[in-house]
C-alpha cells in the first residue's frame, strides 16, 4: 500500500543525514509503527510520506503510483492526518473543523452534513451535542477524538498518525487507544503510527519496525515475534524489563485457551438446598449467580444462603467481567481486584463462559517462556 | 460557576464601557457648552469659538484620520505578512527597523518636514506623516498576531492538504485578528490624537483652536480645542474596542 524506497531526508550543515536510505513496505489494511528513541527520524520518516517533509533522495509509492514528485497538496488530501498536538482549528465548529477535507473536495453540503455525523458517531460523540461546539469548549480527549475523526473525514485509505494519544493522561490514552482499534477492526485502513512508547506500540501494532538513529531499522516485524525473538541487542534493551508481562499484553485469553469452566453458578431460581450442596461440592467460598442471559450477576456465600432471602439482593456484585478476547494482562489484574482470585470472562453478549485463575495465567506464561527459550536455542548456533 | 460568573462580570463590564464613555464625553461637552454660553465672548472668540468651526474641525479630523489608518493597514498588514513567510526570515530585522525610525522622530519635526520637502498640501502631508507613525504598531500586530498561531494548527491545517494561500486567508489571519485589532487600535487612536498637529501646516482639526487661542490669546479656544481633540480620542478608541470585540473569531 505504502512503500518507502531508501527514503532520504539531509538537512543542509549536517553531517549525517536525518533519515538514511530507510525501505520499507506498510501493507494494505494494516498498523504500522515507527518506534525508536527521540531524534532516531521516526516523525521525519512520517512526514516524508505526505511530503511536509521533502525527502532528499528516494522515492515513495501509494498504492503502486509513484508520488515522490505530485502535487503535495492533493496528496496529502488522499491521507488522514493526526499529530499530538491534534492542531483542530479554534475558530471553527466542531462540524467545520471536521468538514475540513470534504469541502476541500468539494463535496455537496448535504453529504458532508451527513458524513460529519457520521464520524462523530463512530469516535463517541453525540453529533447532537458536539457538532456546533468550539474545541475549546470540549476536554483533551474529546478533542483528539475529533482529530481523529476530521482525519477520516473523506475516507482517505491511509492515516499518518504522530503520537496522536501522547498528549493525553494515561487513563484517556488507554481508552482512545482501545476505541481506535475497535474502529480499525471496522475500517481497516492502512495506518503509519509514530510513537515513542513501546508499550504502546506492542498495543497497536500489526507490526513495528524498530528505529535507531537515521531511521535505520533495527526490526521489524509483528510484535508477537519481536517480543519472542528480538533481533539484536539494540531492539532488546529498547524492549526494556518486563518482556513476559508485555507479552501477556498481546495474548488474547480465548487464543490460550486459559478459561477454565469449573466454577459452581445458580440462577435465581435454584432452591437453597440444590446450591448450598453445589457450593459444598465444588470446595469454593462463593457460588456465581448468574441472570437469564447468563450473564454474571453477583457472589453468593453460604452465609447469603442462610439468610433466605431473594438472592438478587444478597452477596456481593461482580464489579468487572473480561471480554474473551481482552488480553491476559487485563484478566490477570481483574483478578488481583477480584476477592476470589478469579477473573469471570464473558463473550460479546456479556453471557458467562468460564473464569481464569493465576494458575492459568502462569501456565500459559511456562508455555510462552518455552517458547521464548526454543527460539533462543535456535538462534545460539550463530552467536560467538 | 465560577468561570460564568466571570462572563457575567466581564459582560456587565462591557456594557458599561459602551454605555459610560459616550455619556460622559457627552457630559464633558454639556459642561463646556454651558461655560461658553455664559461667558461674555469678544470679537476674536466669536470669530474662533462657533459652531461651524467645530463642525469643520471635526470633519477634517476625522477624515484625516481615517485616511491615514486606512493607508497604514494597505501598507502594514501585507508586509506583515510577507515578513512572517519563511523566505522573508533574513530581511525581517531591517524592516522592523526601518519603521522604528520612522517612530523615532518628533512628530512636528516630521509634518514640517514633509509639508516643506513632500508636498505643500497641509492635509495631505499630515495624512502621510500620521502613516508613517502607525505603520509600526500595526506591522508588530499583524506579524506578532501571525507568529502567536499555534504550529500544531497550522501543521495539521497543511498535512491535511490545505494551500499555503488557504492556511493564510483560512487560518493564520483569522487566528490573528484579536492581536491585530489591537495593534490597528493603538494606531487609529495615536493618528487621530496626532492628527491636531496638523494644524500647524494648515490641515485644520480641533488643533485648530488651539493654535489660533495661542497666537491670539484666547484661552478659551484652546481648552474647546483639546477638549475637542480629547472627545475625538476618546471615540476614536470606543468605536474600536466595539470593532474588536464585534470582529474577534468566535471560540477564540
Amino acid at each position: 500500500m505504502i512503500r518507502l524506497d531508501q527514503l532520504t531526508k539531509r538537512y543542509p550543515g549536517q553531517e549525517t543525514p536525518a533519515v538514511d536510505g530507510i525501505d520499507l513496505d506498510v501493507p494494505e489494511g494494516e498498523i504500522v509503527i515507527l518506534v525508536g528513541p527521540s531524534g532516531c527520524g521516526k516523525t521525519t520518516t512520517l512526514e516524508m510520506i505526505n511530503r511536509l517533509i521533502e525527502p532528499t533522495s528516494g522515492r515513495i509509492f501509494l498504492e503502486g503510483e509513484d508520488v515522490t514528485h505530485v502535487n503535495a497538496d492533493q496528496l496529502r488530501r488522499r491521507m488522514g492526518y493526526v499529530i499530538q498536538q491534534i492542531g483542530l482549528f479554534p475558530h471553527q465548529t466542531i462540524a467545520q473543523n471536521v468538514a475540513t477535507v470534504p469541502k476541500m473536495l468539494d463535496w455537496d453540503s448535504p453529504r458532508i452534513d451527513e458524513r460529519v455525523d457520521e464520524l462523530l458517531d463512530l469516535v463517541g460523540l453525540d453529533p447532537g451535542t458536539y457538532r456546533d461546539r468550539y474545541p475549546k469548549e470540549m476536554s483533551g480527549g474529546q478533542r483528539q477524538r475529533v482529530g481523529v475523526a476530521r482525519a477520516m473525514a473523506a475516507d482517505p485509505p491511509v492515516m499518518l498518525m504522530d503520537e496522536p494519544f501522547g498528549a493525553t493522561d494515561p487513563i484517556t490514552r488507554e481508552r482512545l487507544q482501545n476505541e481506535f482499534l475497535r474502529i480499525q477492526d471496522d475500517i481497516r485502513k492502512t495506518i503509519v503510527f509514530v510513537t515513542h512508547d513501546i508499550d504502546e506500540a506492542i498495543k497497536m501494532g500489526d507490526r513495528i519496525a524498530i528505529l535507531r538513529e537515521g531511521s535505520h531499522i533495527a526490526q521489524y516485524d509483528t510484535p508477537e515475534n519481536i517480543l519472542s525473538d528480538p533481533a539484536n541487542e539494540f531492539v532488546e534493551q529498547f524492549l526494556g524489563s518486563g518482556i513476559l508481562l508485555k507479552r501477556l499484553n498481546l495474548t488474547r485469553i480465548d487464543e490460550m485457551g486459559v478459561t477454565v469452566d469449573e466454577w459452581p453458578t445458580i440462577d435465581a431460581d435454584t432452591p437453597t438446598e440444590q446450591a448450598r450442596e453445589r457450593l459444598r461440592d465444588a470446595g469454593q467460598a462463593h457460588l456465581l449467580l448468574l441472570d437469564r442471559e447468563r450473564r454474571p450477576e453477583r457472589w453468593i456465600s453460604a452465609h447469603d444462603l442462610d439468610q433466605h432471602r431473594d438472592l438478587r439482593t444478597t452477596g456481593t456484585p461482580v464489579e468487572a467481567a473480561v471480554d474473551e478476547r481482552s488480553s491476559l494482562n487485563d484478566a490477570l489484574q481483574e483478578m488481583l481486584l477480584s476477592a476470589n482470585g478469579v477473573a469471570v470472562v464473558v463473550d460479546r453478549d456479556g453471557a458467562y463462559t468460564g473464569t481464569v485463575d493465576l494458575e492459568a495465567i502462569a501456565a500459559a506464561i511456562r508455555e510462552m517462556r518455552a517458547a521464548a527459550l526454543e527460539a533462543d536455542g535456535a538462534t545460539t548456533p550463530e552467536g560467538p | 460557576m465560577s468561570i460564568a460568573a466571570g462572563d457575567v462580570s466581564r459582560g456587565s463590564l462591557r456594557v458599561a464601557r459602551y454605555v459610560g464613555v459616550p455619556v460622559g464625553v457627552g457630559i464633558a461637552c454639556l459642561a463646556m457648552y454651558v461655560y461658553v454660553g455664559s461667558q461674555e465672548l469678544d470679537s476674536i472668540e466669536q470669530r474662533i469659538i462657533n459652531w461651524g468651526n467645530v463642525i469643520r474641525a471635526a470633519q477634517e479630523q476625522i477624515s484625516i484620520s481615517l485616511w491615514a489608518t486606512l493607508l497604514t493597514l494597505v501598507i502594514a498588514v501585507p508586509i506583515g505578512i510577507a515578513l512572517t513567510r519563511p523566505w522573508a526570515r533574513g530581511i525581517t530585522p531591517y524592516v522592523i527597523a526601518v519603521a522604528n525610525i520612522g517612530q523615532g522622530f518628533p512628530a512636528i519635526g516630521l509634518l514640517f518636514g514633509i509639508y516643506i520637502w513632500l508636498t505643500r498640501n497641509g492635509a495631505r502631508a499630515t495624512i502621510i506623516g500620521l502613516t508613517a507613525y502607525a505603520i509600526l504598531p500595526v506591522l508588530r500586530g499583524t506579524m506578532v498576531g501571525l507568529q502567536q498561531v499555534d504550529r500544531g494548527v497550522i501543521k495539521s491545517a497543511r498535512g491535511m492538504g490545505m494551500s499555503k494561500a488557504a492556511v493564510l486567508f483560512r487560518v493564520e489571519l483569522p487566528l490573528s485578528v484579536p492581536i491585530l485589532l489591537t495593534g490597528v487600535r493603538t494606531a487609529l487612536v495615536l493618528t487621530v490624537a496626532t492628527s491636531v498637529l496638523g494644524a500647524f501646516i494648515g490641515a485644520g482639526t480641533f488643533g485648530r483652536f488651539i493654535t489660533a487661542g495661542q497666537t491670539q490669546g484666547r484661552q478659551l479656544a484652546v481648552a474647546v480645542g483639546a477638549l475637542g481633540a480629547a472627545v475625538m480620542a476618546i471615540m476614536a478608541d470606543w468605536l474600536a474596542g466595539i470593532a474588536e470585540d464585534l470582529l474577534r473569531p468566535k471560540g477564540l
